[in-house]
């Protein structure tokens, strides 16, 4: 019995696929690379600054809460460093370090593992996280006050602030192809339109994202936008300005479509996205808030365990 | 192995390997010294009727555990009884091995030959069960529901395998003698042989319906059959023969072929054996062959932390000594290399949706496998469709976490299955 070779005896199947969580993490990240390099190319320093702290201090979190619930440590899975990424993305470049800090905190800890770590989260962590500083400092994400300092060469006015602030007619010198190439002011990673597009085309092809959520996210922030411009285009915006402006980009390829908050299935995954879109607009036009991304995402969060009830009947299931 | 391609929008293509143009001989692997036959049944040693130590036997001759004979095994080669031990199988089954000293006399029982001239059911259940491809013959006799329809399929339910696609293309007339006896010992009219690939010719007269199966796993699946190609959809918790249908490999057919014919008990087992780069052969081995008779034959070499596998890929099971035997319903043997195991991992399911998409029977897998994780195999089985489940294993392949979904799903399947049969026997 000694000199018996000892072999792996598991279940099947005894072949798999390849994918894994790391990969996913990676490549979303790479995806997201573009937009983080115009965001660096057009402020500078601090954006490098806030991108670093940010990415590090989220993989700290990290590993400090595996530490403290005596968790295998999954900072190698690529989670933690995305959600940083994505954080930095979303604040504007001279955003205090404290601040990066307490967003990263909220988003990895509060937002991620309070729920249960990976795949447990009912939010998106990062959403949770902006969206809780946005409410607590204001000024922080006042677009307008933190890059007060800035000559990039461009308008240095938020396009969603403007136009909510002095109507459509303040908005006619923003020009598509100067949103597309990120020349609005923004966050660090928000605002450069080609690169995210490019990004979430790229996620969307390997399989890492579900193309069903963006597109109907962007579909409904069209027809919505859409329906307001044509009902008065004196009061509203164009539905282009609406889809390049804002974390609109952002939000449909890389926020909402966060794997553990987002519904699988075909129909739930079109609800959610136009849901998600829908409501942006809608807090755009006719709430108090500038940008409704953020707000509109938790939302649809919120509505995911509901909507993805409605599923395709298992073959031979009996009533 | 299948990788992912770079393209990861459209789901994974899992193909059948198909048999074109000239098909060669099997290789022929050499009769063992020693045969070890496992009968489904507990050993009792205090049963002096049944098989002991010591015992001559030739080939073709019934060995029984007791007087009644109920459990069962053919002997496949002619020597003497070397040892009758328990023996654990897959889930707790409990076998009996009975292990044969090989004398080379090439003794052969007689019985079969005299009783194979009036074909009949008994007969069959007598001798048959353990020909090559183990036909399960015990379910025509009184069924619940009367069986009226016989599926045959001329193709592998796993990828890899070309064991029975082998059979019905280079033993066509053992198959169709084999149709000939299994309409007279089991009154069933309606045969149905289900081939895969794309074309369907040179199967004229052969009495029974011949059907396409699409070469896309898991299409050759049994419940896949039943929906595709008869339009039956099987009832969750059920099985084909609870709609009267009941599935036989073409290699059992043309073995009750060839046994009636001839009067002589068929051993030989066909396999499809692949090797730890993926490459398929196939050869032929008698019953009770030690695996690793039929490894060494080959060159194929085993080491520490590699694995063995019966069956193929997606659905075979593991098996951890190579002194395992060859049975009747060994369609094949899988080597891997420790290499290229993929390993499972404890890691929460990320709700990617990746079996969800892939699942030919819409079962909403990310809800089951937080359920089954839980251990609440009830409400699995009430809300989440536990009991649709065809068992393809494509769940696990895909799942971006590597959680053992298919591990899960048959254990939820047996430990239900104890509660239940526990519950009835109290009642």
């Amino acid at each position: 019995m000694t000199n018996r070779k000892k072999f792996i005896v598991s279940h099947a199947p005894f072949w798999h696929y390849g994918s894994n969580i790391t990969e996913r993490s990676y490549h979303t990240m790479l995806a997201a690379l573009p937009a983080v390099l115009m965001g660096i190319f057009y402020y500078g320093t601090p954006a490098i600054a806030v991108a670093a702290l940010s990415v590090s201090s989220a993989i700290g979190w990290e590993l400090a809460i595996n530490k403290v619930t005596k968790q295998t440590i999954t900072i190698g899975d690529g989670n933690a460093a995305l959600i940083g990424l994505l954080f930095a993305m979303l604040v504007p470049a001279p955003m205090p370090w404290w601040a990066v800090l307490t967003g990263t905190f909220i988003a990895v800890v509060i937002g991620k593992h309070i729920f249960g770590g990976i795949g447990g989260n009912v939010f998106n962590p990062v959403v949770l996280a902006v969206a809780i500083l946005a409410i607590s400092w204001k000024y922080l994400l006042d677009f307008d006050a933190a890059l007060v300092n800035y000559d990039t060469g461009f308008m240095m006015a938020a396009p969603l602030v403007k136009l909510k602030a002095f109507g459509v007619n303040a908005i006619n010198n923003f020009s598509y192809v100067n949103l597309l190439f990120g020349r609005q002011a923004g966050g660090i990673g928000s605002g450069f339109g080609l690169g995210l597009i490019a990004g979430g085309i790229y996620l969307i092809l390997r399989g890492f994202i579900r193309w069903e959520i963006s597109l109907s996210f962007l579909a409904g922030v069209f027809v919505m936008a859409s329906i307001f411009y044509m009902v008065d285009p004196t009061r509203f915006a164009d539905p282009f300005f609406h889809l390049l402006t804002g974390y609109t980009l952002i939000g449909a390829f890389f926020l909402a479509t966060e794997d553990s908050a987002s519904p699988v299935n075909f129909i739930p995954m079109l609800i959610y996205g136009a849901a998600g879109g829908i409501v942006t607009v809608l807090i755009r036009n006719i709430g108090v808030y500038t940008d409704g991304v953020l707000y509109a995402i938790l939302v649809i969060n919120l509505i995911q365990p509901l909507v993805d009830k409605i599923r395709p009947q298992a073959v031979g299931k009996v009533v | 192995m299948i990788r992912k391609s770079f393209f990861g929008l459209s789901k994974p293509r899992l193909e059948y390997t198909l048999l074109t143009g000239e098909l060669s001989e099997p290789q022929s692997i050499p009769p063992p010294e020693t045969a070890t036959l496992l009968i489904e049944a507990p050993y009792d040693t205090k049963d002096a009727a049944g098989v002991k130590p010591g015992d001559a036997v030739k080939r073709g001759q019934k060995l029984t555990l007791s007087e009644t004979g109920e459990a069962s095994v053919i002997a496949s080669v002619s020597g003497s009884v070397l040892s009758v031990a328990p023996h654990i199988g897959d889930f707790g089954r409990i076998f009996t091995a009975v292990t044969i000293g090989v004398n080379g006399t090439e003794e052969i029982d007689e019985r079969f030959a005299e009783q194979s001239k009036l074909p009949a059911l008994d007969t069959a259940l007598d001798y048959l069960v353990s020909v090559p491809g183990a036909p399960l013959l015990k379910k025509f006799k009184a069924p619940e529901v009367p069986i009226d329809t016989i599926v045959i399929y001329g193709g592998d339910t796993d990828l890899l395998v070309t064991t029975n696609q082998f059979v019905i293309k280079s033993r066509l007339d053992e198959v169709k003698a084999g149709i000939v006896f299994l309409k007279q010992i089991t009154g069933v009219e309606k045969i149905i042989i289900a081939v895969p690939g794309e074309i369907i010719q040179g199967y004229g007269h052969i009495g029974a319906e011949v059907k396409r199966v699409a070469a896309e796993y898991p299409a050759a699946l049994p419940p896949m059959i039943m929906k595709d190609v008869l339009k039956r959809v099987v009832p969750a918790g059920q099985a084909p023969e609870d709609l009267g249908v009941t599935f036989i490999t073409a290699e059992a057919v043309a073995s009750i072929g060839m046994a009636f014919n001839t009067g002589t008990y068929p051993v030989s087992k066909l396999i499809t054996v692949v090797n730890k780069a993926g490459g398929c052969k196939l050869v032929t081995a008698v019953i009770g062959t030690p695996i690793g008779n039929v490894l060494s034959a080959l060159g194929i070499t085993l080491a520490d932390r590699d694995r063995l596998i019966i069956g193929g890929p997606m659905t075979g099971s593991a098996i951890y000594s190579e002194d395992f035997p060859v049975t009747p319903d060994t369609g094949a043997i899988m080597v891997q290399d420790k290499d290229d195991i993929p390993y499972v991992s404890d890691y929460p399911c990320i709700n990617c949706g990746d079996c969800i998409r892939i699942c030919p029977v819409a079962i909403p897998v990310n809800m089951l496998v937080r359920f089954l994780e839980a251990g609440h195999y009830e409400d699995a089985a009430d809300q989440y469709d536990l009991y649709s489940c065809i068992e393809c294993g494509l769940c696990s392949f895909v799942c971006v976490s590597k959680i053992p979904i298919f591990q899960y799903i048959r254990l939820a399947k047996f430990e239900l299955g104890r509660t239940r049969a526990a519950e009835a026997a109290n009642d």
